[in-house]
């Protein structure tokens, strides 16, 4: 048993901040949808306008934080034990089956996580902001300081929206769920606070900062 | 642990913060200020009329007083006679109707009905003297009555069914040596109490305009900046800036808010974007016929009615009336929340001896739709009624309602409809089937005066609303807040929750088998206990 340098800084602080980001932007806007009613429709479409660029700012930075380490790659969909998985979830885990992939800092992610998160990044978040970007820039103003319109319809444009944000809030109860399936029902939470989490197999010699690791 | 664990917590909290710092109150508007400094500084005149010796003259009839200033503003009358005040037509081009002439000489309303065979009652409101029939001569520059537009002493007054001949008590002399721009109780004396009495037809321009708070209109407010009608209303030529939608068609030569306050006048962007949609009175005028009540609706069908032979009338505890003898019953309000509609600018009005196409008749109609670039939602007065149309012709009757004496066929004398009906369409040049109806009717009043103070405008949520917002009536558009997918608000909201129950049903399903796990081990343990007891 190792406690391994799992979740680094920058990944931790992407994570919280996007997650604080998204459950914000999803309590403003099912405001805005007419669903909740806290802040009052006018400062919840305002904070809901800045938190979007926010979050916009956030993703970019994390995009090229994905690329330049290579950590994309933990998002390769595979079929490998990917039934397995599936099977362990459904059954496996109420007998205390042990997990069938093993967690490492090379590939931190089952099989089902690849495909969901995949999902996730490069179809349910893009569906949502894209949308979202089009919804911002409805109206614009033109050179002559004049406000035009964009033809297309308002409706189409917030039903992707909606649709986003919808599977945006699934996901979300899945995903939190999802972390109490870990050693414990808070190791996973508290490997993404603090970085560290136990694991099976030595990795010592591949993990990221060597340095950082601590045997148990 | 507790280090990362408060990092996290600092995380989300200044992100949470962030939003809200990057959220900014309306900051200071110079825009405004730069405008409000404008308007401030009132003209001077830079004539003292009193000092005119061509003024100085026991004036016999009002003719005269007109040659007096005729005498001096050698010019003035050829741009008073080219302007629909005095023409009571103008030519534009009409969607479906092609180009017409239109104004108050042939255009019919729901309220007096028409001035054919009325014409000297209605010459009130004329800037003219002695039309005292359809025969009147526009060409007379004579006639042209300067003193109702620019008597600055609140002295001169027009007689009632005299033609457009002022009262006579009125000094003329006195009025004359006063001259000077227009005020608001000069355009007033006609603009508030058109339709036989205050506020009746416009719900937002009436009497308390002469002296009322800034709650009631920002602009006008004696309180506030005290602006004029003309400051708005400019005029060059004598062709006064603005359009009431009762008598015009084209979408030209408005009086709009943006001519002062600019297409982006808020400092949220946001508040500008609407201004492609939304008018400003939308917003800035939450209500109307905020002083003193308003007409909704009037049912000529109720006329006629006499108590003993003779016609009388009944009062509401506002002391507005609800009946009269001679015009039929009436709705009145006070503080009304405006309809809204899609204007483009243009509109068509139910001319003499149109068909009846459709009821209720529309005595005028706003075009605009949402889907149509240049239309905005404007506010809008509806007001309705019924009055009297031909059945035979199918079309709205133009009566003869004034008469100097019983017997001369006007309904206000005889109560009689077909006489009246006869009398009026005879003058008016049309045939009169002698079978007569009532048949419903509306009319449209954009609602532009009246702006509340800011703070008082209307708010997001009152149309970004699921239910019974301002904008409820009108569709076929998506407004954030009042529309959505039903299809997909239903799947989506049932899904979530599903998802939630899987979720819950699957941890309490890995509760109970750890329980079970739990109580197998405490017997083995137990077991385990006993074991050396058993021994």
């Amino acid at each position: 048993m190792h406690k391994v340098y799992i979740y680094k800084g920058f990944e931790r602080f992407w994570h919280w901040t996007q997650a604080s980001l998204i459950i914000f932007l999803a309590v403003t806007g099912f405001e805005v949808h007419g669903t909740l009613d806290i802040f009052g429709f006018e400062k919840a479409a305002e904070f809901h306008r800045i938190a979007s660029w926010m979050l916009i700012a956030l993703i970019t930075f994390s995009i090229f934080w994905h690329l330049t380490t290579g950590e994309w790659r933990q998002y390769i969909p595979t079929t490998d034990k990917l039934k397995e998985q599936i099977i362990y979830y459904i059954s496996g885990i109420f007998k205390g089956d042990p997990h069938p992939t093993e967690k490492t800092g090379l590939s931190k992610l089952n099989p089902l996580q690849r495909i969901v998160y995949l999902g996730f990044k490069v179809i349910l978040v893009p569906i949502t902001i894209i949308s979202g970007i089009f919804y911002l820039l409805y109206k614009t103003f033109d050179q002559n300081n004049m406000v035009v319109i964009e033809e297309y319809p308002l409706a189409s444009i917030a039903f992707w929206h909606t649709l986003g944000a919808f599977l945006l809030m699934i996901f979300l109860v899945v995903h939190v769920y999802m972390t109490t399936t870990g050693k414990t029902p808070t190791s996973n939470i508290k490997a993404m606070i603090t970085g560290f989490e136990e694991l099976e197999e030595e990795h010592i010699d591949i993990t990221p900062k060597n340095d950082k690791t601590q045997t148990a | 642990m507790l280090r990362n664990l408060l990092l996290v917590i600092f995380i989300v909290v200044s992100a949470l913060v962030l939003v809200n710092v990057l959220h900014k109150e309306d900051g200071y508007n110079l825009k405004l200020e730069e405008l409000k400094h404008e308007y401030a500084l009132k003209d001077i005149p830079s004539v003292d009329h009193t000092k005119l010796p061509a003024l100085h003259k026991d004036f016999k009839t009002p003719q005269e007083v007109t040659e007096a200033c005729i005498s001096c503003h050698t010019e003035t009358h050829l741009e008073v006679m080219a302007s629909s005040h005095w023409n009571w037509e103008r030519v534009s081009y009409v969607e479906g109707r092609g180009i017409s002439s239109s104004g108050k000489k042939n255009v019919m309303n729901n309220f007096c009905i028409g001035t054919n065979s009325n014409e000297k009652s209605c010459a009130k409101c004329h800037i003219g003297f002695g039309m005292n029939n359809n025969s009147f001569d526009f060409d007379n520059a004579r006639n042209v009555d300067c003193m109702v537009c620019h008597d600055n002493s609140e002295e001169y007054l027009k007689g009632s069914a005299m033609a457009g001949y002022p009262d006579r008590t009125v000094n003329l002399e006195a009025v004359a040596q006063s001259v000077g721009s227009p005020k608001k109780s000069n355009c007033g004396s006609c603009h508030f109490f058109g339709g036989g009495g205050n506020n009746v037809k416009h719900g937002d321009l009436e009497s308390a305009h002469l002296s009322c708070d800034r709650d009631v209109d920002v602009h006008m407010a004696a309180n506030g900046m005290n602006m004029e009608c003309v400051a708005c209303h400019s005029a060059k030529n004598h062709q006064i800036l603005g359009k009431l939608y009762s008598v015009s068609t084209e979408n030209s030569n408005r009086s709009t808010c943006e001519q002062c306050h600019s297409s982006s006048p808020h400092l949220s962007n946001m508040l500008n974007r609407h201004g492609s949609k939304i008018a400003c009175q939308t917003c800035h005028i939450p209500e109307y016929a905020k002083v003193n009540s308003t007409k909704m609706a009037w049912n000529w069908s109720d006329a006629g009615k006499l108590k003993d032979g003779e016609p009388y009338e009944i009062d509401d505890s506002l002391g507005n009336h609800s009946y009269l003898s001679i015009k039929g019953s009436f709705v009145w309000e006070r503080n009304v929340k405006p309809d809204y509609i899609w204007f483009n600018g243009t509109a068509d009005q139910y001319l003499l001896g149109d068909t009846i196409q459709s009821i209720p008749v529309k005595m005028n109609t706003l075009y605009g739709s949402h889907n149509d670039r240049k239309s905005k939602i404007i506010p809008v007065k509806i007001h309705v009624g019924d009055q009297i149309y031909d059945k035979v012709y199918n079309r709205l009757i133009q009566p003869k309602l004034h008469g100097e004496n019983d017997g001369d066929s006007a309904f206000w004398q005889d109560f009689k409809w077909v006489e009246a009906a006869e009398a009026g369409m005879k003058q008016s040049g049309l045939a009169f089937s002698g079978e007569y109806g009532f048949v419903k009717t509306e009319m449209y009043w954009p609602i532009n005066h009246m702006v509340s103070p800011k703070e008082k405008s209307v708010s997001c949520a009152e149309c970004h609303t699921r239910d019974n917002g301002r904008l409820a009536n009108l569709s076929g558009f998506y407004v954030p807040g009042r529309d959505y997918n039903k299809t997909l608000d239903f799947f989506g909201y049932w899904t979530f929750l599903l998802t939630l129950a899987a979720v819950f049903g699957h941890a309490i399903i890995r509760m109970l088998y750890n329980v079970i796990k739990d109580k197998f081990e405490k017997q083995v343990i137990n077991y385990d206990e006993d074991e050396p007891d058993a021994a």
